[in-house]
Formats: structure tokens, C-alpha cells, sequence
């Protein structure tokens, strides 16, 4: 089948490829970055740098090619988008929509979550202790279910608490927006 | 809109595997403290000279066990000489400097391990767990991040050691620290209908025995002569609740970091006794007819309920607990078995719940 036939190439090539064309276009300035806070603009550059708008932003195609939709920054994947499981190979294989923002695998559908300071569908309501500890225990709410692949929590659970600190000062600075992400999706009960 | 045929694959075999997770995980954080506790059980003072448990320490068995995948536990308190644990808040007790808690595992009549809790310091209680040997002779302090998959426990299925931050996310959630010992799980009015109940060791530690001790300060001689108990005619109701409220309530309760989900399924001792018309219950409160942020799969969103009364299949609460699926399974830590006993006794209790769901006696 000509869709299958995408997976000849290899696994490393396509990584790179991938890792590629979410970096040709450089992510625009959110808008937060003029806050004068020291700790806002510091938490705005290390979003930027920590490849936060990668996932948490829905991706379209723009005149150059694809790039991340920054109207709808950091919120997550769109809530209308509805996205079924793929039936995969075995092994660990996924993939993921155009918008990169829903990704389908052994471990079922995840969803990126909505950041932005929204307080019924985003992290309007949390804290930075809660913040924090989801990071650092790589567990939804810092103690539900575990946050699921592709998020690099084990990378980013190394970072200092100050700089998690003003990660959370920007994303609750950013504008809010109601975007009520999915919950993530089982696989089937025979995986 | 469905846009399945819009996904595109982006990855194949390992690429995340190798990039996100096997090599990171292996990494440790930058600011790991060493632990504070003995590298051996036998050092802790569980067990004296003769290497049987040092008579200091006392039985405890919570009348509303903590499923933990079928295993046999044993649990026992030491706290300094003479020294009272603090219940002027009665949902929310203190426990003196030194106190020591532990509780044994075992699978098929073999120790696994034994995890211990110390509170070394006004806040700052010390959570430890120890790996028992294959001789069982003694056991060995785990480290942090825990160790997966130890002992095959059912088919397929495999125990894991917690890492101390699965502790924190429960023991600190609550009010307390401490989770199995509090006026409802000590109280002497137990309830035969508990799943996975245990007999009471002798000298067992019960609200009466710590009241006749003096172990409780302010004095409480009514958690004594009224033993708390879950404010539930039903038997069935009772026992679930109680059985939801030891299991969930660690983290789903009105004082700690998930209050703001609104569903308290712990129960409120203060309120025992309160009001000549018994208060509901939190988790009837907080939980019938209730539409939570998770919804049963392959029902209508808006017919989903928390627990929806005479309808355990639209009643998340009910598919969380049969589910061992990483995203959707409730305790969503600490267990790789489903506690079908409970599952049912839970069922029971939604299918007895009738359209007026709130009037609780």
C-alpha cells in the first residue's frame, strides 16, 4: 500500500527529517515577550529554546511551508480535530497529524495539552507547585496518570526550579485561550 | 471531522524510543537528595536483637485496606516514649517528632518489600522502601527512582517499587502525611462488608486502645464510645465509600493540590457526629450524578457521570477502577492489577442508586 511505503525510510533519517522541518521557520515572538518582567522574558526564551511551540502549537501550512500557528499559541491540540488511533505495526512505531499535535502509539492517542492561562481548559487554574511536580514526576497534575509520549519530560524534569519557575511566569502571561484538548485515548485492551 | 486519513506518519520503529525515553530516562535530575534513611531495614529498628519485630512496635491494621495488587501486608507504628499524636484536627492528624511507620508486602507467602515512612523532623518526614533479599534475610534500601517489574505477582503482571516520588503523590496530597492510620481506619465500628478485610494482630492499635493509652491529644474519649464510621445506612454504600475514601481519597480530597477537581472522595471524620441529621457523605456529595473532565469511551460526552446512578457503565468512577491502561487507570500508581472485588462492590452500590441520588440515609 502507497502509504505504508513511507516507512522505508529509516527510522534515523526520518527523525531528522522531522527534527528539520520543525526548525526551518523560526518561531515568531509571542507576544508575552514584551512583559518587562525579567522572569517572563526569561521564561519566553526558554519556551522558545525548549521547542514548546513544536507540539503545544498547532501546526498549519503557511506560505513557506508548515509553521506553527502562533493565533492559536501554546494552546494545544485543536478540540474540533477529531483523530481515531492508527492501526500500527508491532513493535513501537507512531505518528502523528499534520497539526503535530495528536500522535498515535503503542500507547494510544495522545494529546498536547492546552498551556495558555485559560481557566477551564487550560493551566488557568494551576499552580506553579503543580507545574513543577508534573514535570518533575512526568505524571499529569504532578500525581494522576502518567503524561504520555512524545512530551520529553525526562529531559525537561532536569531543569532547575527557577527555570521551571519562569516557564510557568510566561505561559500564564501568554494570552488565554479556550481550547478544550481530548482526553488521551486507550489502545486496545490486546496491547 | 475525522481526519484519520490526514495523519501522517512522521517516525518509525525506535526513533522516539531511543531519543525521548531510553536514554533520558536513565539521567537523574540534577538536584537529587541522598536519602536520609538506613541502607538496610534491619537498621531502622523494625525488628530487635533476635531479628522478630522489637515489641515497641505495634500492629495496626486500617479497616479499609490500600489494594495493592493482592498483597499480604503488615503494618506497625513506633512513637517516642510517652508522646501523643496531635488530633485537634480530627481529619488531619500530627504525628510526634520519631515516629516511624512501616508496612510489609508479600506475594505468595515471600517478603517483597517493606516500605517505611519517619518523620524526622517537624516537616520533614523521610519515605523510604527496602528490596527484601532472595534468603529473606534482610532487606535493602531501594533507590529513589524505585526498581520495575521485581517479582511476577499475576499472569503477565509484575511489581514494581515504588519511586519515592510516587510516594510524595500521594502522601502528600492529603491532609496528613499519613494515610492508613486515622480516626475512620482505626475506628473499632469496622465494617464486615470491607474489601480485603484483615483480623485485627493481637494488640492491635485501635482509637480505643489509643484512647485508653493516652495516646491522643486533646483527649477524644467519644472516638472511643462513637466510633467514627461512614455515615451510610446501606451497607453496600458504606462499604464502598469507605473503600473509595481509603483508596482515592489520598488524592481526591478538599484540602490538597487536586481540590479544585471538586470530587472529594475522602471521608471527614469532623463531620461524624456533627449535626443530629448526619451530613452526606463527600464522596456521594461530590460524585452522583457528577460530570467529570473524564469521559467513558464509546458513550455520548454529556451522558458520562463521575458515577451515574443505576448506570455503571456510563460511570467513569467505576470504568477508571477496572482499567489498567496507563491513561485512563485509577489509582493511576501503585497497582497493575484491577481490584475486581471492589469493582464489584462498587457496581453494586451505582445499580442501587435510584433518581434521587443525594438522599444519601
Amino acid at each position: 500500500m502507497k502509504k505504508h511505503s513511507i516507512l522505508s525510510l529509516s527510522a534515523a533519517a526520518v527523525f531528522s527529517l522531522t527534527a528539520l522541518t520543525l526548525t526551518l521557520h523560526p518561531v515568531a515572538a509571542p507576544a508575552a515577550v514584551q512583559n518587562t518582567d525579567p522572569k517572563v522574558t526569561r521564561g519566553a526564551y526558554l519556551v522558545k529554546i525548549m521547542a514548546c511551540n513544536d507540539c503545544h502549537t498547532p501546526w498549519t501550512m503557511g506560505p513557506q511551508g508548515p509553521e506553527p500557528d502562533m493565533t492559536r499559541m501554546l494552546s494545544g491540540h485543536p478540540q474540533d480535530m477529531v483523530v481515531q488511533p492508527l492501526k500500527l505495526g508491532k513493535g513501537w512505531e507512531w505518528a502523528g497529524t499534520g497539526t503535530n499535535t495528536a500522535f498515535s502509539g503503542p500507547w494510544g492517542v495522545s494529546f498536547t495539552a492546552n498551556l495558555t492561562p485559560d481557566s477551564e481548559t487550560g493551566l488557568g487554574k494551576w499552580t506553579e507547585e503543580t507545574f513543577i511536580r508534573a514535570l518533575r514526576t512526568g505524571r499529569h497534575e504532578g500525581q494522576g496518570r502518567p503524561i504520555l509520549p512524545p512530551m520529553p519530560y525526562p529531559m525537561y524534569r532536569q531543569a532547575t526550579d527557577e527555570d521551571l519557575s519562569a516557564v510557568f511566569a510566561f505561559l500564564q502571561s501568554i494570552p488565554p485561550v479556550r481550547n478544550r484538548v481530548p482526553q488521551p485515548i486507550d489502545p486496545p485492551e490486546s496491547e | 471531522m475525522r481526519i484519520r486519513k490526514s495523519i501522517t506518519r512522521i517516525a518509525a520503529v525506535l526513533v522516539w524510543a531511543a531519543c525521548a525515553m531510553t536514554a533520558i530516562a536513565s539521567m537523574e535530575p540534577t538536584d537529587v537528595k541522598a536519602p536520609a534513611a538506613p541502607s538496610r531495614l534491619s537498621e531502622t529498628g523494625l525488628y530487635d536483637a533476635e531479628g522478630v519485630i522489637d515489641r515497641r512496635n505495634l500492629p495496626f491494621v486500617p479497616q479499609y485496606p490500600l489494594w495493592t495488587d493482592g498483597a499480604a501486608k503488615m503494618r506497625w507504628i513506633r512513637m517516642p516514649e510517652g508522646a501523643t499524636i496531635d488530633v485537634s484536627d480530627v481529619d488531619s492528624w500530627r504525628f510526634p517528632v520519631g515516629t516511624k511507620m512501616w508496612k510489609e508486602f508479600a506475594w505468595g507467602g515471600r517478603k517483597v518489600e517493606t516500605r517505611m515512612i519517619w518523620k524526622a523532623a517537624e516537616n520533614d518526614w523521610v519515605f523510604a522502601t527496602y528490596l527484601w533479599a532472595e534468603d529473606q534475610s534482610d532487606a535493602t534500601l531501594a533507590p529513589e527512582r524505585g526498581i520495575a517489574n521485581v517479582v511476577e505477582i499475576g499472569r503477565g503482571k509484575r511489581h514494581s517499587i515504588p519511586a519515592t516520588e510516587d510516594c510524595h503523590a500521594c502522601h502528600q496530597s492529603s491532609p496528613s502525611i499519613v494515610l492508613g492510620f486515622n480516626a475512620l481506619q482505626l475506628s473499632d465500628d469496622r465494617d464486615p462488608l470491607a474489601p480485603h478485610a484483615e483480623p485485627l494482630p493481637p494488640g492491635a492499635l485501635t482509637l480505643r486502645t489509643l484512647t485508653k493509652a493516652g495516646r491522643l491529644y486533646p483527649p477524644r474519649p467519644d472516638l472511643a464510645s462513637v466510633p467514627p464510621r461512614i455515615r451510610e445506612s446501606d451497607p453496600v454504600a458504606r462499604a464502598a465509600i469507605g473503600y473509595l475514601s481509603a483508596n482515592c481519597g489520598g488524592c481526591h480530597n478538599d484540602r490538597g493540590p487536586l481540590a479544585r477537581l471538586g470530587l472529594v472522595l475522602q471521608h471527614d471524620a469532623a463531620q461524624d457526629g456533627a449535626q443530629s441529621v448526619p451530613a452526606p457523605e463527600p464522596a456521594r456529595v461530590t460524585s452522583v450524578d457528577a460530570a467529570g473532565r473524564y469521559s467513558v469511551p464509546g458513550i455520548p460526552v454529556d451522558s458520562s457521570r463521575i458515577v451515574a446512578p443505576g448506570a455503571p457503565d456510563r460511570s467513569a468512577l467505576l470504568q477508571r477502577m477496572r482499567s489498567r491502561r496507563p491513561s485512563s487507570q485509577m489509582p493511576p500508581l501503585g497497582t497493575v492489577i484491577p481490584d475486581s472485588e471492589a469493582a464489584e462492590l462498587v457496581r453494586r452500590w451505582i445499580e442501587s442508586l435510584n433518581a434521587t441520588p443525594r438522599d444519601h440515609q
